[in-house]
């Protein structure tokens, strides 16, 4: 899923100050799953700013609201019959949603409240991690599964490099070395050979390198 | 055993303090309450294994956000004692008073108001799962 | 062995002598002086210098201007380049830079991550990595053309190195992936430096039973220790390093004045200790920094004096 982090509640200040009547905005996707834009959040986010501008002897009406999904027109047309009684969006859902939302509502306001990070796993509760960075060609099946393009720092598609230490990147002592786990592996499937086959340079044109993408389906488009 | 605390702390039972969650604590405070706790089992004798934990960490992000906001971290407290501990109860409620009593009232009440209102309207509350 | 380039360290190789070269930090900043001193330090005692490519992600001279720096000086360069910098066109473009001064030489290498250096906040590209690079640079100067598949007027003479570490992990993996560099097309090697002796000629022993030693020249990479503080920094915090314990505990017991002589004697006995080992072609000798040290190293270790060749 997407994975997203609360922005500090000063740049959320700082973003809506001058608006009187805002609309807190979530997601029930997820943003919900990590804990950084669903109602629960909404809720939190709604009462502190509240009691924020209250403490300023600034009256603000702050009203809360969660969607299914703002990525999707059906559900952000949810809101259009109310959108006139306000002069500002915080939307909390991820980049998309915010954008959306600003597409749909071209002359609202709309601010993000949380830093969209990246595709990735729920490892725990607390702690989620990256796994995908949409290259848009997927190499996961000549590396047993695990992605050296969103898992390496230096997305090296003939690795390791020569920081690896003891199966840690050289970057953070935390982050696993992508080339140890594809390694490790390879062997578990019994295709260590695969290791010494050379990868070919990456076509990165479907990637973010090659502009803003689309995926277009005309066989279930109208 | 009949001890007596602070008329001004509000008792809410909840069957376990983790039913506690951050949003309770800030309407609270929203709402105009000086000062919010919460009274939960000893670490390690949880009914639920670790509803009181879970409390614990949820205090510490409404503390963190009432300083942030301006009202002040220091109206939020999370206490632990075992059911029997009607003393420490007391005692807890009488720490928690006698804070919020320093600290005066919640400043969003005080908010364009002018300062002669504010030694009146102290009103702790107090959310306890024991 | 018949030469594919006009590379004086291709030539030494392949006549069959023991090849010694050595390293140089460009400066940070615009002054030729400070490559210019070094190299003269060090010029009667080697066969090739390497230019470092913003080591460490610190920004500096660019390895390119530098090395052409040395080719006016009548010198032998290695161009160092990271991957880390450039996307597949400016790499490109510099190495035809660099033939054009007629740099015959170039290690291929992928970068430390930028976090180390002065621009953490930098991006990093990798739009190729260190084992493409070495494809990319065999492909223009073998095929004659640029990636794209147009024709190059004068097409690069790269005499292609890389880097290997013995000392990095998974070890397992560090013999495949010499022999998946081979494939790549590295003609050289130049190994991370060598503390743990022990390892590295059991790395050379599983390389040479695969018969990578007769595919490829592996120059073993030796740094003096300038003091145990030296050694202990590097064995804790390089990552891919390994400095055994009484390396440090033979440096360490002696007084402080004296160690940074004894990191040279370190470093003659383990020259002396390798030329015996089988595969080992030459020496790569970093002294970044104590450049003044590198012919007394040579002289002692016996590779005194380099070989001529036309």
């Amino acid at each position: 899923m997407i994975v997203a982090d609360k922005k500090p509640i000063e740049e959320i200040i700082e973003q809506v100050k001058d608006h009187e009547r805002i609309l807190i905005l979530g997601c029930n996707e997820c943003v919900t799953v990590c804990e950084a834009g669903g109602k629960k959040e909404v809720g939190v986010l709604a009462s502190s700013l509240r009691m924020y501008f209250m403490n300023q002897g600034q009256k603000k009406s702050i009203d809360e609201r969660t969607l299914e999904r703002q990525c999707d027109h059906e559900y952000l047309e949810e809101i259009r019959d109310s959108v006139d009684n306000y002069d500002a969006v915080v939307s909390i859902a991820c980049g998309v949603g915010v954008q959306f939302m600003a597409e749909k509502y071209h002359k609202l306001p709309v601010y993000p409240g949380v830093n969209t990070c990246f595709m990735g796993v729920t490892e725990k509760r607390g702690l989620w991690s990256e796994r995908c960075q949409g290259c848009g060609q997927c190499i996961l099946a000549t590396t047993g599964g695990i992605c050296p393009v969103s898992r390496c720092a230096k997305r090296i598609l003939n690795g390791p490099c020569g920081g690896s230490t003891r199966g840690k990147c050289e970057l953070r002592r935390e982050t696993d070395c992508a080339w140890q786990l594809i390694v490790d592996r390879l062997k578990a499937l019994d295709r260590l050979d695969d290791y010494e086959k050379l990868a070919p340079l990456k076509d990165w044109s479907t990637d973010r390198a090659g502009g803003p993408r689309r995926v277009v389906r005309e066989d279930v488009q109208e | 055993m009949r001890l007596k605390y602070p008329a001004t702390v509000k008792i809410i039972r909840v069957p376990c303090t983790g039913k506690v969650d951050v949003i309770h604590l800030l309407r609270a405070f929203e709402k105009g309450a000086d000062g919010a706790y919460v009274v939960g089992c000893m670490e390690g004798d949880c009914h639920f294994n670790s509803g009181n934990l879970r409390a614990r960490k949820r205090v510490a992000q409404v503390r963190a956000i009432l300083n942030t906001i301006g009202i002040g971290g220091d109206r939020v407290m999370m206490y632990n004692l075992s059911s029997s501990e009607a003393p420490l109860f007391v005692k807890y409620a009488q720490e928690m008073t006698a804070r919020i009593l320093e600290l005066g009232p919640n400043p969003i009440k005080l908010a364009g108001k002018p300062p002669a209102m504010a030694l009146q309207d102290a009103e702790p509350i107090s959310a306890t799962g024991t | 062995m018949s030469v594919k380039t006009p590379s004086k360290l291709e030539k030494i190789l392949k006549a069959g002598h023991m090849a010694v070269t050595s390293e140089c930090g460009p400066p940070r900043g615009s002054d030729p002086n400070e490559i210019v001193e070094k190299a003269e330090l060090i010029k009667n005692h080697v066969d090739a210098i390497n230019i470092t490519d913003n080591q460490t992600s610190m920004t500096r001279m660019c390895s390119l201007a530098a090395c052409i720096r040395l080719k006016l000086m009548g010198l032998e360069p290695v161009l160092q380049m990271v991957t880390r910098d450039r996307n597949r066109i400016a790499i490109q473009s510099d190495i035809l830079g660099a033939a054009s001064f007629d740099i015959h030489n170039m290690l291929c290498l992928s970068g430390d991550h930028q976090s180390f250096g002065d621009c953490p906040t930098g991006q990093n590209v990798h739009d190729i990595d260190s084992m493409q690079l070495i494809q990319t640079v065999r492909y223009m100067r073998d095929e004659g053309k640029f990636l794209g598949g147009d024709d190059i007027h004068r097409p690069p003479q790269m005499f292609v190195g890389c880097a290997a570490n013995p000392f990095a992990d998974p070890f397992e993996i560090r013999v495949p992936r010499l022999a998946k560099k081979i494939a790549a097309g590295a003609e050289f090697i130049q190994t991370q430096c060598i503390y743990n002796l022990d390892k590295f000629e059991l790395w050379m022993k599983l390389a040479c039973d695969r018969g990578l030693h007769e595919k490829t020249f592996i120059l073993a990479g030796l740094t003096p220790f300038k003091s145990a503080g030296m050694a202990r920094y590097m064995k804790n915090k390089v990552p891919g390093m390994d400095v055994p314990d009484e390396v440090v505990k033979r440096l360490a017991g002696v007084p402080k004045e004296k160690q940074a002589a004894e990191g040279i004697k370190i470093c003659i006995e383990s020259i002396q200790r390798l030329k015996e080992v089988k595969g080992v072609a030459g020496f790569h000798i970093m002294a970044i920094e104590w450049e003044q040290k590198v012919p007394e190293i040579v002289e002692a270790a016996g590779l005194y004096p380099r070989p001529v060749v036309d």
